[in-house]
């Protein structure tokens, strides 16, 4: 009987997740699937690997080329007046997912860019180099979006490559004034940083002060300069990009075939228990049997 | 008797040249004499105290005179170089040295870029063949 003061509910929830003692069966399907997963991060690692050295060995000419192409810039000090209105940002990121967060961080900066340019009150329009930004920025920025790139990260990317984004971004039409490229430098096999290199318009080259002491320039030579600088900044941004990708993958890829080899050991160990479970159970019935003879 | 050693001569009175296409480095900020670059402005000879300038090269041969005054010749496709407070770069899009290339591939070159400049269908097709023809003129040149 019970008494008043203690009376208790006795809630049996109907729809809640019933978990029952896995039987044998269960467990080795898991098992069985969890190895798999295991080998495959283990291959994708290896090739991450094999094209993170590739993509590292022809990071370093790139690197110097771009430092060298982009030392005009630098040495100049092209300031952009305050009533410039055009922005346009390019992030460089790729197709591809299981990077680690390769992707999200470019996103995340092209965000933070936007809305400090909106609320400076700059047009700002985007360019996507790679599928993955699209899909990040799509929902929310989708009237920033210019044109995006696609079958990026597939090979390693070429001179040639960087030349038809420059080509398609200078007829598109988009009359910007200033813009900046948005990328993964690459540091280390283990760390990247997302970074932000400016480029300018022909307008604002022209215009800034410090490039009156070059002798010998015509308005040819500065477009021609210009349009060739863009290829070589989005050159040498994609091969950054790419060497921090591949190493990402490669770490993302080695935490996930670690991740799995201690889900299987703990569930060799379930394993193992079970199995003596089960044995001891039919023991138990036959002894019982027994002894009821 | 005092002997005394001679300085090395520092930076400013130095140029230093970086000359790299996409895929390789040839100089990355070395000491050099001069260099002779072809561009769309006439031929230059520059020097360590050169002008500021940036320029456009075209097709043609570059002569970099090393310090101790070896002359080493490159064939470049295309490029800009600038010069900036005595530091020069010259990024080109393509970069040979005179034993890659062969001298009957180039005149052949230079036939089947005329052959297309001929049959150009319109404008773009007319000014790409174009270039292809300097480009190939001037890489037999270079090569005679």
């Amino acid at each position: 009987m019970f008494s008043r003061g203690a009376a208790v509910l006795v809630y049996q929830p109907q729809w809640g997740q019933v978990r029952n003692m896995a039987t044998l069966k269960d467990i080795t399907r898991r098992l069985k699937s969890i190895k798999n997963i295991q080998k495959i991060t283990k291959s994708m690692k290896m090739v991450a690997a094999a094209k993170y050295a590739r993509a590292e060995r022809e990071l370093k000419p790139a690197r110097v080329y771009g430092v060298g192409a982009l030392a005009l810039y630098e040495k100049a000090e092209i300031k952009v007046p305050e009533d410039k209105k055009k922005h346009l940002i390019i992030g460089v990121s790729s197709d591809r997912g299981l990077c680690g967060a390769i992707h999200t961080s470019v996103a995340k900066a092209i965000k933070t860019e936007i809305s400090t340019l909106s609320d400076a009150g700059k047009d700002v329009m985007v360019v996507g180099v790679g599928d993955k930004l699209r899909g990040l920025l799509q929902r929310t920025h989708n009237k920033h979006f210019l044109v995006t790139f696609k079958e990026v990260g597939r090979k390693p990317p070429s001179f040639g490559d960087a030349s038809v984004v420059a080509l398609e971004l200078l007829n598109s039409g988009y009359e910007f004034d200033e813009g900046s490229v948005i990328y993964n430098r690459f540091r280390s096999v283990i760390s990247y940083k997302t970074d932000e290199k400016p480029f300018y318009s022909l307008d604002t080259v022209s215009g800034a002060e410090s490039i009156s002491i070059y002798d010998d320039i015509d308005a040819d030579v500065l477009r021609n300069y210009q349009e060739f600088t863009l290829a070589n900044i989005l050159f040498y941004s994609l091969k950054e990009s790419t060497t921090s990708e591949q190493s990402a993958r490669m770490t993302a890829m080695d935490n996930a075939s670690k991740n799995a080899s201690e889900i299987i050991d703990k569930l060799t160990l379930t394993f193992n228990r079970t199995r003596q479970a089960v044995i001891t159970k039919e023991l138990i019935e036959i002894i019982s049997g027994a002894a009821a003879l | 008797m005092v002997r005394s050693y001679a300085e090395a001569a520092t930076s400013p009175a130095q140029m230093s040249f970086t000359f790299a296409s996409p895929t390789q480095v040839l100089y990355n900020r070395a000491t050099v004499k001069q260099v002779d670059v072809l561009t769309l402005s006439g031929s230059f000879r520059i020097l360590a105290a050169h002008v500021p300038t940036l320029q456009v090269l075209k097709p043609g041969v570059v002569t970099v005179f090393a310090e101790d005054g070896t002359a080493t010749r490159y064939f470049v496709s295309s490029g800009s170089n600038i010069n900036a407070d005595s530091s020069m770069q010259l990024p080109a899009e393509e970069v040979a040295t005179s034993d890659m290339l062969d001298l009957a591939t180039a005149k052949s070159n230079v036939n089947k870029a005329l052959s297309h400049l001929a049959a150009a269908p319109d404008e773009t097709a007319k000014v790409e063949a174009q270039i292809n023809v300097e480009a190939s003129e001037a890489l037999v040149k270079a090569l005679e």
